[in-house]
């Protein structure tokens, strides 16, 4: 670049060091109190290095769960998160690429009428018609099961912009080409289409698991038994107000779960992330 | 933008729309809308009748001090955590900006607190400032504070904002650093052969290049503050103490759940959708703009 002075490249790895150790701390600070047992924690005095009681505290957590709140195996909780985010992301990109594809490449009457159906969906998040819905999926008869949690949540249009979005910067000579190979709609779409769109699939995949996962007041909603508890919200209800009845060793390290499975797609899967994220935007 | 070439079938289109629209009508219109009439209506105590009384729920609503104080806490939540996330990844990407040995690790370092959930990211700082056990609560009360989030509003509305903010910042990092790997290094080189400083190019030069990003974020933030961070709230304060961190979208839930107040929480859920909806339109004018830049 223009200067390359070497202080401030020192200047910049130091603010950067600092950012890094900012946003790394209160996720330390959580690695560590599941490797303590509950005095130690309770005490107030945790020290700063790991203690020896991880594989007793995951063991606990994952199989047993905490013994005086939520009072079930965090595995399981874990299972039932795993269910929902992968029934949002598969769910979403299924309905998603269908639906663009009928707007793309086909010429219907109430085309437009449907795309601007889709299109309104954006603008207003299910927190705000959280109690409605709440009533609908009871009526359903959904309430407690894994397709109450996951179709309210897939109603969104997000996917179909993005399919749409990318359909369009497919060059028109390859459906004429099929065309005249005689293909129809269901062998472009397959042979074609689908190859094509992967890159947009996988990125819409990685955004829509950690959205799934994540989900906190859906869930809490509508789920009453507690073995259909996500892990998010099985953690909120070991932390009591009551500071007596957390367990916080527990607590703790489902919080470390808890992290695990989306902290690891963004990591490994960066590009793609970056990508999901930067196009869902648009 | 129109495709040239494209498929007419009669029946498959309607098909291949159909899983998405069914979905979107009844999980979407049909609550929307039942959200929307539900304002109007008033139910008994126990649920059984409901009669209309037009816009009586609204004028209640805004005859509740507790509404304004909500506005109020979310008005600072949301202001603070945008200012303070923005400010933090601008600073964090202009660094990042440089071309540094080890930079593409340290940039999956700071991206990725996006994938913690709000509510885990309120566990987290919870824990951290706890007032008995919290690691860093002991250095703020060897200073002479008496640090409580858990009774204290101040020292709660504080704790929330560090989280959320946290939370977003690797959201922000993200986009900002987009945003400046976009600005041509030429323009930059231009300002540095005129003798201006590397301050003096980010305020005259970078910064207003990057104002389109800024003001999508400041949305973005925004948005994020309204709803996003119920998990935080609900896992730091839950609202608390005596409800000075309960923002709109809480109050949504706390009075519609523990309150058993449908009528105001749908007259509050439908004020939410004019404040969102008036959000996007700025937005989307602002996504017409661009285009043109």
């Amino acid at each position: 670049m223009v200067e390359n002075r070497r202080y401030r490249n020192i200047l910049a790895y130091l603010v950067l060091a600092v950012g890094v150790v900012i946003v790394a701390f209160p996720v330390y600070l959580a690695i560590l109190a599941s490797t303590f047992d509950a005095a130690t924690i309770i005490n107030g005095n945790m020290p700063l290095v790991p203690g020896d009681q991880a594989a007793i505290n995951y063991s606990r957590t994952l199989f047993v769960g905490a013994s005086r709140t939520s009072r079930e195996p965090v595995g399981l909780m874990m299972m039932n998160s795993f269910i929902m985010a992968m029934g949002i992301a598969v769910g979403k990109i299924f309905i998603s690429v269908l639906s663009a594809y009928a707007v793309v490449y086909f010429r219907f009457p109430f085309r437009k009428t449907a795309f601007w159906v889709i299109f309104i969906t954006l603008m207003l998040p299910v927190e705000v018609r959280i109690y409605p819905t709440y009533k609908i999926v009871a009526d359903l008869g959904l309430l407690d099961t894994y397709t109450g949690l996951i179709l309210p949540l897939i109603a969104s249009a997000t996917g179909t912009l993005l399919f749409r979005q990318f359909f369009m910067t497919i060059p028109d000579e390859l459906l004429e080409a099929s065309k005249i190979d005689g293909a129809g709609p269901f062998r472009f779409f397959k042979d074609t289409l689908i190859p094509l769109s992967i890159t947009t699939i996988a990125a819409l995949f990685v955004i829509q698991f950690i959205y799934g996962w994540n989900q906190y007041l859906w869930p809490l909603l509508i789920t009453t038994k507690s073995s259909m508890q996500t892990i998010v919200i099985g953690i909120k209800k070991m932390i009591t107000t009551q500071d007596a009845l957390t367990e916080w060793q527990i607590a703790m390290t489902t919080a470390v779960l808890a992290m695990l499975p989306p902290v690891l797609v963004v990591v490994f899967m960066q590009r793609l992330f970056v990508k999901g994220l930067v196009e869902t935007e648009k | 933008m129109e495709k040239r070439a494209f498929f007419s079938n009669k029946i498959l289109p309607y098909a291949l729309l159909l899983p998405q629209l069914a979905i979107t009508v009844i999980f979407f219109y049909l609550p929307a809308s039942q959200a929307v009439w539900q304002s109007f209506l008033l139910e008994d105590a126990f649920g059984l009748s409901s009669e209309f009384v037009g816009f009586e729920n609204y004028r209640h609503l805004f005859a509740q001090p507790e509404y304004y104080r909500a506005m109020m806490t979310t008005v600072i939540f949301s202001s603070s955590v945008a200012i303070l996330s923005l400010a933090c990844s601008l600073l964090l990407a202009t660094q990042a900006d440089k071309q540094l040995r080890g930079g593409e690790g340290l940039k999956t370092l700071l991206i990725w607190p996006y994938a913690v959930a709000p509510v885990i990211a309120g566990v987290l700082w919870i824990f951290m400032f706890h007032p008995t056990l919290g690691t860093l609560s002991h250095p703020i009360k060897a200073l002479g504070i008496d640090w409580n989030p858990m009774l204290n509003a101040t020292h709660a509305m504080i704790l929330l904002v560090l989280s959320a903010t946290w939370k977003q910042i690797s959201y922000n990092f993200l986009f900002f650093l987009a945003g400046l790997q976009a600005i041509p290094k030429s323009v930059i080189e231009a300002a540095a052969i005129d003798g201006s400083g590397p301050l003096r190019r980010f305020w005259t030069i970078i910064f207003p290049l990057l104002s389109p990003t800024t003001f999508f974020l400041i949305v973005v933030n925004i948005v994020y503050v309204f709803f996003d961070t119920f998990g935080i709230i609900d896992a730091v304060t839950g609202g608390g103490p005596a409800g000075r961190t309960t923002t709109l979208v809480y109050k949504v839930y706390a009075d519609g759940r523990l309150g058993g107040d449908l009528g105001g929480s749908a007259a509050q859920s439908v004020i939410l959708m004019i404040i969102v909806i008036a959000l996007t339109a700025i937005q989307f004018r602002y996504v017409e703009r661009r285009v043109q830049y």
